[in-house]
């Protein structure tokens, strides 16, 4: 039987950061780290700014597995799937019939998150994609071969990244989201109104206000599907890219009977409902906040690890301000706590935005900034707000 | 000269060319690049880099 000091289902941004911190203070425990993939870490944030730079699906591995393996001291389980979690006895079951056992000592959930997918009728919404992962990457890659046209469902962060990269590479892009600008829920309306300028003067034809109702397969030469967006408006194209948001991946701790609510439920020192099992990153839901991106993960990863060292430790968060890759229009944001009373103020400049967001007392509580010059006030504005 | 890479995102840091729009001169060397710069494509620390030869 295998036993390991640490064993991680996962092994994202949020797994192999933690190993790295652990391996800071630590060499001794033994480490498992549980993947269903490949093992080979990669750069998630190029998956939605790859194309137009040339990057396949290989060239985003930035540490192949068995690097990894030596360079920290751990052991991969590669192309292994997780089945069930038996906290009650310290193990979790595996897809590798009598093998089918590890345990732990301490176990660390990092399962990421899954797209949310819309509920699309039509012959061809299966074959809209999803873009989370690299193995998602080699599949876009693959299917954009020839194409000359992409719809994208959902106007948000990595939609409007994949928008700007789609139409750096050429090709025709159509983003379709039922807010009535991009970036809804990050940027305050005069700030969306100058980014989706940006973007359109790149050529990125945006239609707010609609969701998509049908995707049909076409027999025509040239585009592949037909959709029927909410306000009966028809468009064609090659390809349809969703990218509508994701959602923690919580079904293997719900079945053990950890504490699920959004995400996997724990407190500030990233322990779930049950003794021995911790949870970080895009599964987690940390003091009932789900936070996305790549800061959350590296300031849990630094906290998770002083605590499976042996000195407990609350995961604190300074300003995270988000960088926004889309270089037809720089945009970087830090929006303030959901549901905090404030408001925006704005200074509009020649194709620049400063927008601030004070709360009731006049402090500084985020802040988003659209334009190659006012992104520049990013560390100045982030250094206030920590 | 030497070059770093974020090991989240892949941003490389060239010492040559230093970051002039983040305040670090071309030509500042990796150890005098201040605790508190972050990677300017992802946001991590400094200390989320590490040496690569390119």
């Amino acid at each position: 039987m295998e036993r390991s000091d640490i064993l991680i289902v996962g092994a994202g941004l949020a797994a192999i950061t933690l190993v790295r911190e652990l391996r800071k203070r630590d060499s001794a425990s033994t480490v498992t780290v549980v993947t269903a993939d490949d093992g080979h870490f990669y750069s998630k944030p190029m998956l939605s700014n790859g194309l137009a730079a040339g990057k396949t699906a290989a060239a985003l591995v930035m540490t192949p597995r068995e690097t990894l393996e030596s360079q920290l001291k751990i052991v991969i389980r590669a192309r292994t799937r997780v089945v069930a979690l038996k906290p009650e006895v310290h193990k979790v079951l595996i897809d590798q019939g009598d093998q089918g056992e590890l345990t732990y000592g301490k176990l660390v959930l990092a399962l990421g998150a899954q797209p949310i997918r819309l509920p699309i009728e039509g012959d061809g919404a299966a074959d809209v994609l999803s873009v989370n992962h690299i193995d998602d990457y080699a599949r876009y890659r693959e299917k954009l071969e020839g194409k000359r046209s992409v719809a994208l469902l959902g106007a948000g962060l990595i939609g409007c990244e994949f928008a700007n990269d789609l139409r750096s590479a050429g090709l025709a892009v159509e983003v379709y989201d039922i807010a009535p600008q991009p970036l809804g829920r990050l940027l305050p309306t005069e700030a969306g109104s100058l980014y989706r300028q940006g973007l359109e003067a790149a050529g990125v034809h945006f239609h707010f206000g609609v969701g998509i109702k049908t995707v049909e397969r076409t027999m025509m030469e040239g585009a592949a599907y037909r959709l029927t967006d909410s306000s009966g408006a028809v468009s064609e194209v090659d390809l349809v890219v969703s990218a509508v948001g994701l959602k923690p991946e919580t079904a293997l701790a719900a079945a053990a009977g950890l504490a699920v609510n959004r995400g996997i439920v724990t407190g500030a020192d990233l322990q779930t409902s049950v003794a021995d099992v911790y949870a970080l990153g895009d599964c987690v839901e940390v003091d009932g906040s789900v936070l996305p991106f790549v800061l959350p993960i590296m300031h849990q990863a630094k906290a998770l690890a002083a605590t499976l060292n042996g000195t407990p430790t609350a995961v604190a968060y300074p300003a995270m301000p988000v960088v926004v890759k889309t270089p037809a229009c720089p945009a970087v944001v830090c929006p303030p706590a959901p549901g905090l009373a404030g408001e925006w103020k704005t200074v509009a400049g020649d194709d620049n935005i400063e927008a601030v967001f004070r709360d009731g007392e006049g402090r500084l509580a985020g802040f988003a900034l659209v334009g190659s010059e006012a992104v520049k006030a990013k560390q100045s504005l982030a250094a206030q707000l920590a | 000269m030497k070059t770093w890479m974020c090991v989240v995102c892949g941003y490389i840091y060239d010492e040559a060319k230093g970051d002039p729009e983040h305040g670090i001169a071309a030509g500042t060397r990796w150890e005098d690049v201040p605790d508190d710069w972050a990677c300017p494509d992802c946001g991590v620390a400094k200390g989320d880099f590490e040496m690569v030869a390119v």
